[in-house]
């Protein structure tokens, strides 16, 4: 025997070795607390607070704060680094991602592009707000005003004179070099524009005049974090202004602030930033299908699903001002005419959208029975009923599913040309006899295989194989038929409502609620139910809550991490 | 009397604005980090690459019987035949977890990248093309570039947990990045320095100028995120400084055509044609010093491959297909590890087919190659495959096939940064930590 089959034999040894320790293991299913404790009139306990943070601007909050600053045909040029997933939410990695050089480099060529449109002739009549004396000398009144006008709707607080100083400095030092006013104003601009006051939002405290030794957030801090909350984007000069004059530190300020914010058209765009996140459609430009086998998919069918789901959302949520829960049941969607032949549904509109009801007999119901939902958690080539288990658990239920064990033989469970086995629920079954898989596999088909009839890109089918499709699934004990039975099993769940305020909350504080806030987090949710589910409501009780913004005290060691949990918890990018 | 020195002339070339000075070749001009010079016979850089495929291999169909210089070719490597003398084949070295949870095609990839294992992505040191980026990409334009070429966006270059270096998925954006705004070609006839170039390096340093307040004003953990953009910062600054002095020339340079718009996904015949394109222009890219360290992804760990008109990917075919009882193997999974190792041939293809002194880019090349797993099926970190191209401009010494019997894939990370001239002695942490060199490696 050769020295080399010896080692290629001991490797096989203990690797067999490990995967009989790991048949061993069973998945625990992660499943947190459903009792709700009721309260007749919920009020909020005391704040526990939590350091400041330090924060990366999301892409949709950078292109959303351009358009505010700069108008809404701004053109970005830079391309964006994929935001990091944490908890679940892109918007939690914001305080946890670092800045590659990458990024930086992409930062810059939007910097310098917005810039040079800010100054350029078609613009800078409505959009520099002073008229040097002459182009060709530098005028410091001018570019100071001009530094005046932008550094605080950029940085999102007043300048210090120094910084003023800094950029009207580099104002004129590019005029020097190039000779031109507006360009030395360009590279001004620019800089603020790569700034990381701009690009990140660096929280700053101040001391508590109400409690000694205690901290709280800055007044223009506590605005940056209620606007990005409330619009998905920077505080508009309102804002700052009763940031300035105080009005945030009082309940009746802040109340009137929120209250504006929601009735503002930039609120729907903070809903479908949340949304958009929750869903995880960040990877959505990815999805790809087979061609042979979904001929009917394609990019444009790809950029219709994602919005049809945005636009239910929206009109359900903010129009309407209805039930969350009623998102998993409603029969009103929009359509295009590309999205028409995938639903196979008539769609009269030759461009654009019309809003439409799913007919009782298509057997959909709710956004879970939309392609987004459907084509998104497939692969490539076909159906997948443990994908599509495993998001309702994780993106709706907030349930943890553990990672499979490592040592799984799937081969008759899922060869989809399987004439033995000609359906998913058939070939499925393997797993739920199997103890390595059941644990989990036990959470996530009885829920997917009720999603059955809808192949890998959501299309109808009734068959499978020439086999007829069992839809038949249980969730929480209870049994039901179908995606219908399922988007009512959804609605129903108490679970349902609670990781929603979860979410909502982890994204608007950037981390996950801390075991102090647990209280809290039982207020929001007994707000949530008295408020008949209506996420604007839970939104604006997020917004004048005194725990969204109360700072913990102090690390007193500076050199102490004070996020040292951030290691070890889950990275995952999306 | 005051030298005569780049700098001197290009004050003179901007006191008359953008006027093209045409600089002749003297060794004056070169750049201070001064080897790119091959045509005066100076030494050439050595740069870094990492080439990573999903799914690890059939080791029966991978693993040569014979070690030492004359390993045979078992099917699967027989692609890489006219590179067998310029190769180092790894097998048998193990990541070692040490109780940590193996997060399936995470574990494994990140473990011997960063010599530590971890049940996530939060990686607890940064990988090894960061570590010997930062060792070497001193006076690069880009300090490392990353393409991932079967459509996914991941990257699994690290500098810090939540900080991954991300990768191009389209050539043509790749293109764009390197040889698009900001090249110089480096046998241009004429350099004209951009006035421009200097005010955006006034920009950046009025930035800087705010690091002190800034560091001060946050905690330790969000200081590591701030240090890290002002390093982004410094790099872009870097970048500045290059553009406004004339490059050094490149002998065979030529710069290259943009490529087509391909099909990004992941069915395997567009992702051989990406990945040649990629390939070419990094090839390109580092020939003519725009960067010294890339970072290929083939497929993703979770290998995403497919084939047209299968219902299944490459790794879901790990887990699903019955062994072949004739062969003995999955023989559709076989056909996917083939594919990798062909995609691997066509990427030492583009960088040998460049000149360079007396032999060939690759020459002057270290590129690490490896995969996620040993057996995907059961996600088994031991004896994960792992290879070596190149001869690191006479550092290394290729050519053989080294059995690892269980040591440390650690063992092999520690050897290449050693090979790439960084100060390290040990690497890795637990049973993952060692000293010992593979001197088998060493020139």
């Amino acid at each position: 025997m050769s020295p080399m089959r010896s080692q290629n034999q001991s490797a096989a040894r203990r690797i067999a070795g490990r995967l009989a320790a790991c048949a061993a293991f069973l998945c625990v299913p992660l499943i947190g607390s459903l009792s709700l404790a009721e309260e007749p009139a919920p009020t909020e306990p005391q704040a526990a607070g939590a350091p400041p943070q330090l924060r990366r601007l999301t892409e949709s909050q950078y292109r959303a704060t351009i358009a505010d600053i700069f108008g809404p045909d701004m053109p970005i040029v830079g391309r964006f680094e994929h935001g990091l997933r944490a908890e679940g939410l892109l918007a939690v990695g914001t305080s946890q991602a670092g800045i590659s050089a990458f990024s930086i480099e992409q930062y810059d060529a939007s910097a310098r592009g917005i810039a040079a449109e800010v100054v350029s002739e078609k613009r800078r009549e409505q959009l520099v707000p002073c008229r040097p004396r002459s182009e060709n000398r530098f005028d410091p009144a001018c570019a100071k005003q001009f530094v005046q006008h932008y550094g605080p709707i950029l940085f999102r607080r007043p300048l210090s004179g120094e910084e003023v100083k800094r950029y009207v400095r580099t104002a004129e030092a590019a005029q020097q070099r190039l000779g031109d006013f507006y360009q030395g104003l360009q590279y001004a601009l620019a800089g603020m524009l790569v700034s990381p006051d701009f690009l990140v939002r660096i929280e700053q405290v101040v001391p508590d005049p109400k409690q000694r030794g205690q901290y709280r957030l800055d007044p223009y801090a506590k605005a940056t974090r209620l606007s990005y909350f409330l619009t998905n984007s920077t505080p508009d000069a309102e804002l700052l202004r009763a940031a300035g004059a105080g009005e945030l530190d009082t309940d009746a300020g802040l109340a009137q602030q929120a209250d504006r914010l929601i009735a503002s058209p930039q609120f729907e765009r903070a809903v479908r930033a949340f949304f958009e996140d929750m869903l995880e459609f960040d990877t959505f430009g990815e999805l790809a299908k087979d061609p042979v086998i979904y001929p009917a998919f394609n990019s444009t069918v790809a950029l219709d699903a994602e919005e049809q789901t945005m636009r239910t959302i929206v009109a359900l949520l903010v129009t309407q001002q209805g039930d969350y829960r009623d998102l998993f049941t409603t029969r009103g969607t929009y359509l295009t005419r590309a999205l028409g032949t995938v639903y196979r549904l008539p769609v009269a509109t030759r461009n654009g959208w019309e809003s439409a009801q799913y007919p009782t007999a298509s057997g959909r119901e709710g956004i879970l029975t939309n392609i987004s939902f459907l084509a998104f958690y497939s692969h490539p080539g076909r159906s997948s009923s443990t994908l599509r288990g495993k998001a309702i658990r994780q993106v709706f239920l907030c349930q943890a599913i553990p990672d499979p064990p490592n040592n799984v033989d799937f081969s008759v469970v899922q060869d989809s040309s399987n004439t033995a086995m000609p359906t998913a629920r058939i070939r499925l079954e393997a797993h739920r006899t199997s103890p390595a898989c059941a644990g989990c596999h036990r959470l996530m088909d009885p829920l997917g295989l009720t999603l059955e009839n809808f192949d890998g890109v959501g299309a109808f089918r009734a068959q499978e194989n020439g086999a007829p499709i069992d839809a038949s699934g249980t969730f929480d004990g209870k049994e039901f038929q179908g995606a219908q039975g399922l988007g009512q099993a959804i609605h129903d769940s108490p679970q349902t409502p609670r990781c929603l305020v979860d979410k909502m909350y982890r994204s608007a504080a950037g981390r996950k609620a801390t075991p102090d806030e647990r209280p809290y987090v039982d207020y929001l949710n007994q707000t949530f139910n008295a408020d008949s589910y209506r996420v604007p409501d839970l939104m604006r009780a997020i917004a004048v809550s005194r725990s969204f913004y109360a700072i913990s005290p102090p690390v007193t060691d500076v050199n102490t991490p004070k996020r040292a949990a951030v290691q070890t918890r889950d990275g995952d990018r999306s | 009397m005051k030298k005569f020195d780049r700098r001197t002339v290009l004050k003179g070339a901007f006191g008359g604005a953008a006027i093209g000075v045409a600089l002749p070749f003297l060794d004056v001009f070169l750049n201070n980090n001064g080897q790119a010079l091959a045509a005066t016979g100076q030494r050439l850089p050595v740069r870094f690459g990492t080439w990573i495929w999903g799914c690890g291999h059939i080791p029966e169909r991978w693993i040569p019987t014979e070690t030492g210089t004359d390993y045979d070719l078992p099917p699967d490597l027989e692609p890489l035949a006219p590179y067998k003398s310029q190769l180092a084949i790894f097998s048998g070295y193990d990541v070692k977890l040490d109780g940590v949870a193996n997060k399936p095609h995470i574990t494994g990839c990140l473990g011997l990248r960063t010599g530590i294992p971890v049940p996530n992505e939060s990686v607890r040191a940064p990988t090894i093309d960061v570590l010997i980026g930062e060792a070497i990409s001193t006076g690069s334009r880009f300090r490392s570039i990353e393409v991932s070429t079967s459509g996914i966006d991941r990257s699994y270059s690290f500098r810090a947990a939540g900080s991954a270096n991300p990768s191009e998925i389209s050539p043509v954006k790749l293109y764009q990045r390197i040889f698009g705004e900001g090249f110089q070609d480096p046998n241009a006839a004429t350099f004209k320095p951009d006035p421009r170039t200097m005010a955006r390096q006034s920009v950046l340093s009025a930035v800087a100028e705010d690091r002190q307040r800034l560091m001060r004003s946050v905690g330790a953990d969000d200081r590591r995120r701030l240090e890290e953009y002002f390093t982004s910062i410094r790099h872009l600054e870097d970048q500045l400084a290059l553009q406004l002095q004339p490059p050094a020339r490149v002998e065979n340079f030529t710069k290259p055509d943009a490529p087509p718009n391909t099909p990004m996904d992941s069915e395997v015949s567009n992702v051989m044609v990406t990945h040649k394109l990629m390939a070419g222009l990094l090839a390109k890219a580092l020939q003519c010093n725009q960067t010294k360290v890339i970072n290929v992804l083939l497929s993703d760990t979770t290998s995403n491959l497919r084939r047209a008109g299968s219902s299944t990917t490459h790794h879901t075919l790990t887990h699903e297909e019955p062994v072949n009882p004739q062969l003995g193997y999955q023989e559709q999974v076989g056909w996917f590890a083939q594919q990798s190792m062909v995609a691997w041939k066509d990427f030492l293809d583009a960088l040998s087919g460049i000149h360079e002194g007396d032999g060939t880019l690759l020459d002057n090349c270290l590129i690490f190659a490896h995969s996620d797993c040993s057996i995907a099926k059961a996600h088994a970190v031991e004896g994960i495959p792992m290879m070596v191209a190149g001869r690191a401009g006479g550092r290394i010494r290729t050519g053989f096939h080294l059995a690892g019997r269980a040591d440390p894939a650690t063992r092999v990370g520690l050897t290449l940064q050693q090979a790439m001239g960084l100060q390290v002695a040990k690497w890795g942490v637990q049973s993952m930590e060692t000293n010992r060199t593979i001197t088998e490696l060493m020139a």
